[in-house]
């Protein structure tokens, strides 16, 4: 075995920096390298230190490069960082790029099989070179398995670099390949092979995970499986769905979950999975359930939302329980289908003809995905209407650090206001649209109810309280009227939003919702350091409850921070609270990469900056 | 337009049903269609057929498209939960409504344009999966609702009122549905009531996907000479196949016909559908050889109607999903809910 020289070696050094780096991955898709890739944010996990990973991945099943990117945090910062400190560049095709992003006197590991000319490297990083290739020729005779083991070779390799116990992968692969004992052996030696070749030819590098006891009974979870499972615990029964990256995998954990959770002992299903022929159909299976009283959802992103909005109107009108995961991604059009945005707020939120809003639930980490994705279904039918719970793919396809998934054994399905088939005979008068209670949420029945009351004739076009026919204009206004009474009370129901207060008393503000949080929090921090303090609100859903109007007249200049280009989220609150537009101050990520706490820092930093100087002046 | 309720005088020598109904408690609101329009008698033979069935209305949920065609579940059994949905999709909606309760009969009614144009996926995803269901098309060959523009069932060569020849082929949905695989497929005429009455009461009785494409002609727009789905032109170029009597589960038996004219077929409900051929040789157990008939008899321009396939063993989404036998709308939280235990052992798995 030959042993490639290192050329780039001009030893940049620099401080020992233990458990706070961030370590990336690039590979060829579909090389296998993600399953080894995710034992390596797995192991860092399992010392105790809060790792953040996210994958970066294109549109294309073989052969595109694809990146995954760990940031080891003992701080417990969740969000993107940005720039790498230890690049593991396993793609030719993207090695220029990938040798640029590392930080000076940052780390580059790669296979030296082949040797390259030092025009490839840079004088001001430290290359690390293990002939992955060649080790992996000479130990296996399949193509299949040479591609594989080296990316369990690499994996020992940076463990050794890295100071990782390969116990801690060892017990991994054993969880992973359960009773194959075969395989187990195999992926051990692999492993073991990459370590040597460390202790033998190399050293750690001063980057190191050292153990901690960070991480806690935090559970490492997508934002899809997360949501997924809220709709167990909610109670959903039915669910139809047309496969579109990112929302595809939640469909999928649904289903998982259910076979696991809601199969009876003979067998027999308690839910519906249907894969509909197109996202019209998925909604339109999920209306027809609800007017029959199951729970039912379907999952999409921005371009199935498009095709749904004819039914999102009549949900809206006709005023039918729906629950619909938006897993949002990089729009217009198929725009970029495998990266992360926050883009499809006000297409969401108005969707329809004529007249229309919806609620939304706006979750920051899989724990609420969990949660929400339960609570949307006792909303829609108790709102009786359209629920969105929006993901971005950020959330949704990556593995995330979050709280455990918690349940109230005491905790009751809603069901809204559904008039029963006893009070129904004991003469309730029943009007389908009628205004009883002044909230603006009138009573149901379900489809056979009763032998001979309580039934109802269900339409998107106007009608009066008792569901009949009409297009007098003062009966069509007086519904209207209504829907904006329930729309008043939905604020009522809305998770409030979450305040963090800054440390010194402040008049500038900022707004954030959903993937940005951890970035966010870290930015604050990184600011107050600065010397520069901001009172925080997350926004947790729509329409806005009271405390995020208070929050924006409390403050003179409130930032809004959101990962789209047209400043949705602020678009929202200048129309629905009437706020002056010079007030809120959009700070906009939207290149369909995951927004970073120093981009959040600098941005607003730098306006902060603006105004001292222009004070000073 | 405002909405018209019936008055509910009920005469006291009304006839009733088993179940101790009248005809008229299958009525629903006054029919605000065209005087004569086709869809009002199916709607007449629909609430005949209930009738008859002794079926108790309020289990019996009705599905709509938008359209003139569409519109008509409004005005039979008002006792009935109906939903008037959107364009060519109620095949999906019926599709939810069902996944949520089994138990109820779901009757899904649209026109040409709402099935054949508009909803042309949406039938024939309904079809294929194989939703229990009784599925009927008021085939007009024109979009009423929106004034007599041809329909994607409107035969090629056909004329318009104002004289325009269409010239796109037409789209058969007895054709599609046999190719989509339901398993009870006919062909009526609204003029044709005897035809077309135990046509509805087998097709309520499927189990499985059941569709009939029942031709009604639109008086205001599509009723002239040069038009193939005018009253005259289906009258001269009707062949019917055989002639059914729909016999209900656990009812006795009579057959007026003799033995080897009639075929018996009992579906799974134990009604037992007694077909008369009329046809020699016609078999609609073959759904193969009922493509085949079609496809000669409607190159002549004749119009093949009757019961022209049915698979009395069939089973449908349910059966494929495998679902629990209580309706899912019915299942309660301790049926739905894990429980904080199920959810311990799922973090333990996640670290
Ligand atoms: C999305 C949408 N597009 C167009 C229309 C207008 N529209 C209403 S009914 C109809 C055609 C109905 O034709 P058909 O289903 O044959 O019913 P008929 O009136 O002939 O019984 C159209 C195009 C609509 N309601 N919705
Ligand atoms: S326009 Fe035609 S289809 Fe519509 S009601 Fe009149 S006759 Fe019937
Ligand atoms: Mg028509």
């Amino acid at each position: 075995m030959s042993v490639a020289m290192n050329p780039g070696t001009a030893k940049a050094s620099g401080p020992v920096v233990i458990n706070d780096f961030v370590v990336k991955f690039a590979n060829v898709n579909g090389s296998g390298s993600a399953s080894a890739n995710g034992m390596f944010a797995k192991s860092i996990l399992r010392c105790g230190v809060p790792v953040a990973a996210r994958n970066i991945f294109p549109s294309n099943i073989q052969g595109l490069p694809t990146w995954f990117e760990v940031r080891i945090t003992e701080a417990g910062h969740l969000g993107r960082r940005g720039g790498v400190d230890l690049m593991v560049a396993m793609n030719p095709q993207t090695w220029d790029k990938d040798v640029a992003e590392i930080e000076p006197g940052g780390f580059l590991f790669y296979d030296c099989t082949k040797p390259l000319p030092p025009s490839k490297f840079r004088d001001d990083i430290t290359v690390l070179g293990v002939p992955l290739t060649a080790m992996c020729n000479e130990r296996y005779q399949l193509p299949r398995e040479r591609q594989l083991f080296k990316n369990i070779v690499y994996l020992g390799s940076l463990a050794a670099l890295l100071g990782i116990d390969p116990k801690v992968i060892e017990t991994i692969l054993t969880e992973q390949f359960a009773g194959r004992q075969k395989l187990i052996d195999a992926n051990f030696e692999a492993l073991h092979m990459g370590v040597s070749y460390v202790h033998e030819h190399l050293s750690p590098i001063r980057l190191q995970v050292r153990k901690a006891d960070k991480v806690g009974d935090r559970i490492y979870v997508e934002g899809n499986a997360a949501a997924a499972l809220g709709a167990v615990y909610g109670g959903a029964t039915v669910c139809a769905w047309y496969p579109i990256t990112p929302s595809t995998s939640l469909a999928e954990a649904f289903t998982g979950y259910c076979e696991d959770l809601r199969t009876d002992p003979d067998g027999k299903a308690r839910y519906a999975i249907v894969q509909a022929e197109d996202e019209i159909a998925s909604i339109g299976i999920v209306v027809g359930a609800g007017w029959n009283g199951a729970r039912a959802f379907t999952c999409t992103s921005g371009p199935g939302i498009s095709l749904m909005t004819e039914f999102i109107g009549l949900s809206y009108f006709a005023e039918i329980p729906a629950v619909i995961f938006d897993v949002q991604r990089g729009g217009p059009s198929t725009g970029m289908p495998t990266r992360t945005q926050q883009a499809d707020l006000i297409g969401s939120a108005y969707a329809g003809h004529g007249d229309t809003k919806h609620p939304m639930l706006l979750p920051a980490d899989p724990g609420e995905c969990f949660e929400f994705g339960a609570l949307a279904f006792d909303l829609s039918d108790r709102l009786q209407t359209t629920i969105f719970v929006m993901l971005d793919l950020d959330i949704g396809m990556n593995e995330w650090l979050t709280k455990p998934f918690a349940w109230d054994d005491t905790r009751q399905l809603d069901r809204g206001k559904v008039m029963t088939h006893d009070e129904l005979e004991a003469g309730a008068d029943f009007g389908r649209y009628k205004d009883v209670d002044g909230d603006g949420i009138p009573y149901r029945t379900y489809p056979g109810v009763h032998p001979n009351k309580g039934a109802y004739f269900t339409r998107g076009t106007s009608r009066n309280p008792y569901a009949r026919y009409s297009e007098e204009g003062a009966i069509y206004v007086d519904n209207m009227q209504r829907l904006l009474r329930k729309f008043e009370t939905a604020k009522l129901l809305i998770p409030a939003p979450i305040r963090r207060d800054a440390k010194r008393k402040t008049t500038d503000g900022v707004i954030y919702f959903g993937s940005t949080t951890p970035s966010m929090l870290e930015a604050l921090d990184h600011l107050e350091g600065q010397g520069r303090h901001l009172d925080a609100l997350r926004v947790r859903g729509f329409p806005f409850c009271d405390e995020v109007y208070d929050f924006v007249a409390a403050h003179e200049r409130v930032f809004v921070v959101e990962q789209n280009r047209d400043a949705q989220l602020r678009t929202l609150l200048v129309n629905e609270g009437e706020i002056d537009p010079g007030k809120l101050v959009p700070v906009l990520h939207y290149d369909g990469t995951p927004i970073t706490a120093r981009f959040i820092a600098r941005e607003i930093g730098q306006i902060l900056a603006l105004g001292q100087t222009e004070a000073a002046e | 337009m405002t909405y018209i309720l019936k008055p509910q005088l009920h005469h006291p020598n009304l006839p009733t049903n088993a179940r101790g109904f009248t005809r008229r408690d299958y009525e629903g609101s006054v029919s605000t269609l065209c005087a004569g329009c086709g869809h009002d008698s199916i709607s007449s033979a629909i609430i005949q057929a209930a009738f008859e069935l002794d079926l108790p209305p309020h289990q019996i949920a009705k599905l709509s498209g938008i359209g003139c065609s569409s519109k008509t579940p409004d005005y039979f059994m008002g006792a009935s939960h109906g939903f008037n949905t959107v364009h060519g999709r109620m095949p999906s909606v019926l599709t939810g409504a069902n996944l949520a309760n089994k138990d109820l009969i779901y009757l899904g009614v649209s026109g040409d344009g709402d099935s054949a144009s508009i909803g042309l996926g949406q039938f024939a995803h309904a079809v294929r999966r194989g939703v229990n269901m009784l599925y009927i098309v008021e085939n007009n060959g024109v979009y009423g609702l929106t004034k007599g523009q041809f329909s994607a069932t409107s035969d090629k060569g056909s004329k318009s009122k104002k004289g325009v020849v269409n010239h796109d082929s037409g789209i058969d949905l007895v054709g599609m549905a046999l190719q989509l695989g339901a398993t009870y497929v006919g062909r009526s005429f609204s003029g044709d009531k005897d035809q077309l009455i135990p046509l509805i009461k087998a097709g309520l009785a499927h189990k499985g996907a059941a569709f009939i494409d029942v031709i009604s002609p639109c008086v205001q727009f599509n009723n002239h000479v040069g038009s193939t789905k005018s009253f005259d032109y289906v009258r001269e170029h009707n062949e019917a196949v055989n002639r059914l009597d729909m016999i209900p589960a656990r009812s006795p038996i009579h057959v007026d016909y003799a033995p080897g004219e009639t075929v018996m077929v009992t579906q799974h409900d134990g009604s037992v559908l007694s077909l008369h051929k009329l046809a020699e040789l016609y078999d609609p157990s073959d759904r193969g050889q009922a493509l085949g008939f079609l496809g000669s008899r409607q190159a002549k321009g004749e119009i093949v109607t009757g019961l022209l396939y049915v698979d009395p063993e069939a089973g449908d989404l349910h059966d494929a999903l495998d679902t629990v036998a209580t309706p899912l709308n019915e299942l309660d939280g301790a049926a739905l809910v894990p429980g904080s235990k199920a959810l311990a052992a799922i973090n333990a798995g996640l670290r």
